[in-house]
């Protein structure tokens, strides 16, 4: 019926839904249509729409309902609940004493029981059947066979033909016996049986062969940007020696040579940079030991100089002093122009009686304990001289006359020149050398004066030193009868001499009996001019770094005096109470200068701020015995080194009042430079001309 | 033999507690263990330092080193071939 089929579908329509399809298509199917006895009418409409042109057949039973009626819906719900299960099954609970319905109740509704009689093969029933059904089976076969046996020989007496039938019927029984114990067997339909088969295994051996492993080393190394620059460098520098080596024309010898040279180098490269580390730790060592007195030296500023108004204050810092050294005393002092913090000290000893040996020392600012260069010599050293541009030529004047030219750079203690008797050296102790511009061939050259009267120049050319006497001092007017009636000038001792900053020729002398000659390169025996400084030795003659026209001296006669050398008169005198045993200009200020006397006193002066005193006045050395011999400022630092008798060194650094600079003009910018030194000096002096020529 | 002379002076400077030559390699000549640990540990912060100076500017080179500590200094001097260790009480 095509309408059943549609039943499936019209559900949706009346809005039924379907919670789940658990029963067969039956079940369903049967529930829809006893619906389907109940509204025919919407079905037919239904039926109507699907099969169109049959006719509209009310059947007489049909319930007539009005309009509204039929447009009633009725929800219709499909579940899988049996509508013929009771809902209401009680039963008695003795736990609570009362009838408890039962929650879930069996829904099973059974349509149709129909029992089968198939038995499985191994349950009991079948096994049964099966032994009934087996011995009236396994007899039939044995009397077929039982059959076939007398058959046979019945049939041996018989044609070949049938015992070939018999032979066959045989066959056949046997098959069919055979096919009846295979029937017996249940073979499986799908039978499977492995074929297999194995060739024959060759029998396996194994070769194997070993080499001796390649020698292995193990290798790291970092490529830094400077490692690769180290090596681009070495490779540079094998280059260059390539190169001139193959500039140079090499002979066999000359290679063993090379070689050897190459050797010593590489050696001596290994201890000087060993001993360059060395060095290096000592200087940071002492630079932990010396530590406030290194901060001193960079940062003091003594700031009570502001409450003093025109005093200054000399603050100790470092004292060098060297063990094999102590019994001499400090002849000479002499700053390094190029570097700055080294300087020399020539030991020796001022005592006619004890003459001996003599030491060259060089100290560095930035290790206290221990000098840097010890050259020890077998007279005592009176003066020395550090050249100005080279700063490894070191020019010394000795006790006996000789003088010599050190060279820094060399390992060897020895001088690289020495001058002999035979050579011109001097007679008596030389008491001050000074270098000199290199002359026109390009020697360099210095002066030396000593007491012999001579003040001499002398040349490095080549290996040897040539000298060249420049004057004689002669004591003028004095005359002495020699032997053979001939008269011979009575020399005068010179004592210290300078040089002009400018003016290269013009040099001054000062003497043993206390005058100071001015002199020129040029002439020979005739002095320039004269000047009666003192009435004792002049010990130091030094002309002003700034005005050229002036110039201080001092003598043991305990004065200082400056002169302008214009006129004969000096300037200024001062009178220090003590021997004095030397005089140094400030290289900052053309009005300050320092001097030393052998009460162990320092006195400084400015002549700007006052003319008539020291500013300050300072004992420098513990034990009061000790003669101050030597002064010296520092061309950069303001720091001046003091020498003794004792063999110490001293080193005091400058308090502010002693560095003064002319104050500045508001408004106006300070000028600086030697001018405004020089303008200052020029005004002091001034003031000393003008009542003298008013005076005059 | 300067070198043997200035390491001479330097041990005998005041404040310094012990010096140490140590070579390329890390080994020093007294095999005490203290020793062999500063000599281990320095080298190593020195290369370092070296190398730090050295790949800012590879013309430029260390020269020496300063470990500043509460009790001690340390200072550093390296070499081609060696490094020198020196400590130092600089209080003292």
């Amino acid at each position: 019926m095509p309408v059943v089929h549609k039943t499936g579908t019209v559900k949706s329509k009346q809005g039924s839904n379907t919670q789940s399809q658990k029963a067969p298509a039956a079940k369903p199917a049967k529930a829809a249509s006893k619906k389907k006895d109940e509204e025919d009418g919407t079905e037919m409409g239904e039926g109507d729409e699907w099969m169109q042109g049959k006719t509209l057949i009310k059947p007489l039973d049909q319930l007539d309902l009005t309009e509204a009626e039929l447009k009633e819906e009725f929800t219709r719900i499909l579940t899988a609940n049996n509508p013929h299960a009771p809902q209401n099954i009680v039963r008695y609970s003795f736990k609570e004493r009362s009838y408890k319905p039962i929650s879930s109740v069996d829904q099973l509704a059974v349509h149709f029981v129909l029992e089968g009689n198939l038995l499985h093969q191994d349950s009991d029933e079948a096994r049964r059947q099966r032994a009934k059904q087996g011995l009236p089976e396994e007899k039939a076969t044995v009397e077929t066979a039982v059959a076939e046996k007398p058959e046979t020989p019945a049939a041996g007496g018989e044609d070949a033909g049938d015992v070939e039938e018999g032979g066959g019927e045989e066959r056949a029984d046997s098959v069919e016996s055979k096919a009846g114990k295979k029937e017996q067997k249940i073979t499986n339909q799908f039978n499977f049986s492995e074929r297999a088969s194995q060739t024959l295994n060759n029998p396996l051996r194994e070769r194997g062969c070993q080499t001796e492993p390649p020698p292995r080393a193990n290798f790291s190394a970092t490529a830094n940007q400077w490692e690769i620059y180290d090596v681009y460098l070495e490779v540079l520098q094998k280059q260059e020696k390539n190169k001139e080596k193959a500039k140079a024309v090499p002979k066999k010898d000359d290679d063993k040579g090379k070689k050897k040279m190459m050797l010593v180098e590489t050696q001596s490269d290994d201890i000087t940079k060993v001993a360059k580390v060395a060095k290096i730790i000592e200087r940071m060592v002492n630079q932990n030991t010396f530590d406030d007195i290194a901060q001193d030296f960079k940062y003091f500023e003594d700031a009570s100089d502001e409450y003093r108004e025109q005093e200054g204050t000399l603050l100790p810092l470092w004292k060098f002093q060297y063990d094999k050294a102590k019994r001499l005393s400090v002849t000479a002092l002499c700053w390094n122009e190029s570097y700055k913090d080294l300087f020399a000290v020539g030991l020796g000893s001022y005592d006619f009686t004890k003459q001996g040996r003599g030491m060259l020392v060089f100290y560095s600012l930035k290790n206290s304990t221990f000098p840097e260069y010890i050259y020890p010599t077998t007279s005592g050293i009176l003066c020395l001289d550090i050249h100005k541009h080279l700063p490894y030529l070191v020019a010394v004047g000795f006790y006996d006359g000789c003088v010599a030219v050190y060279n820094l750079k060399e390992e060897t203690l020895q001088p690289i020149y020495k001058s002999t008797a035979k050579s011109g050296k001097h007679t008596d102790p030389v008491w001050q050398v000074k270098w000199q511009k290199d002359d026109m061939d390009n020697n360099h050259n210095f002066f030396s004066v000593s007491s012999d009267g001579r003040v001499v120049s002398w040349t490095l050319v080549k290996n040897e030193l040539v000298f060249t006497d420049i004057i004689k001092l002669s004591l003028a007017g004095a005359v002495s009868e020699g032997p053979e009636g001939v008269q011979l000038p009575i020399m005068a001792c010179g004592t210290s001499f300078d040089f002009h900053k400018q003016i290269d020729y013009l040099f001054l002398v000062g003497t043993e009996e206390g005058k100071i000659h001015k002199c020129s390169k040029a002439y020979s025996s005739q002095f320039l001019e004269t000047y009666n400084a003192h009435n004792m030795a002049v010990d130091a003659v030094k002309w002003n770094h700034f005005h050229t026209k002036v110039f201080i001296s001092c003598s043991s006669d305990w004065t200082v005096k400056i002169w302008d050398h214009t006129i004969k008169t000096p300037m200024f005198t001062f009178d220090l109470n003590a021997s004095v045993g030397d005089v140094a200009w400030s290289p900052y200020s053309s009005t300050v200068f320092a001097a030393v006397t052998t009460d162990g006193k320092v006195h400084t002066f400015d002549l700007s701020i006052n003319k008539y005193e020291a500013i300050c006045q300072q004992p420098v050395v513990a034990k009061k015995k000790t003669k101050l011999t030597h002064i010296e400022f520092n061309p950069v630092y303001p720091i001046i080194i003091v020498g003794d008798d004792r063999g110490y060194v001293t080193s005091l650094k400058l308090s502010p009042n002693l560095r003064k600079k002319p104050k500045e003009k508001k408004g106006q910018e300070l000028p600086k430079g030697p001018e405004v030194e020089i303008a200052k000096m020029e005004k002091l002096l001034s003031l000393l001309r003008e009542p003298e020529n008013s005076n005059a | 033999m300067q070198f043997e002379e200035t390491l001479k002076r330097i041990q005998t400077h005041k404040g310094v507690i012990g010096t140490i030559v140590v070579n390329a390699e890390g080994k020093t000549t007294l095999d005490n263990s203290t020793t062999v640990q500063y000599a281990g540990l320095l080298h190593q912060l020195t290369m370092k330092a070296r190398s730090t100076v050295r790949d800012i500017d590879p013309q430029n080179d260390l020269t020496f080193l300063r470990i500043r500590s509460k009790k001690h200094e340390i200072m550093v001097a390296p070499d081609k071939e060696y490094l020198l260790i020196v400590i130092q009480n600089p209080s003292e």
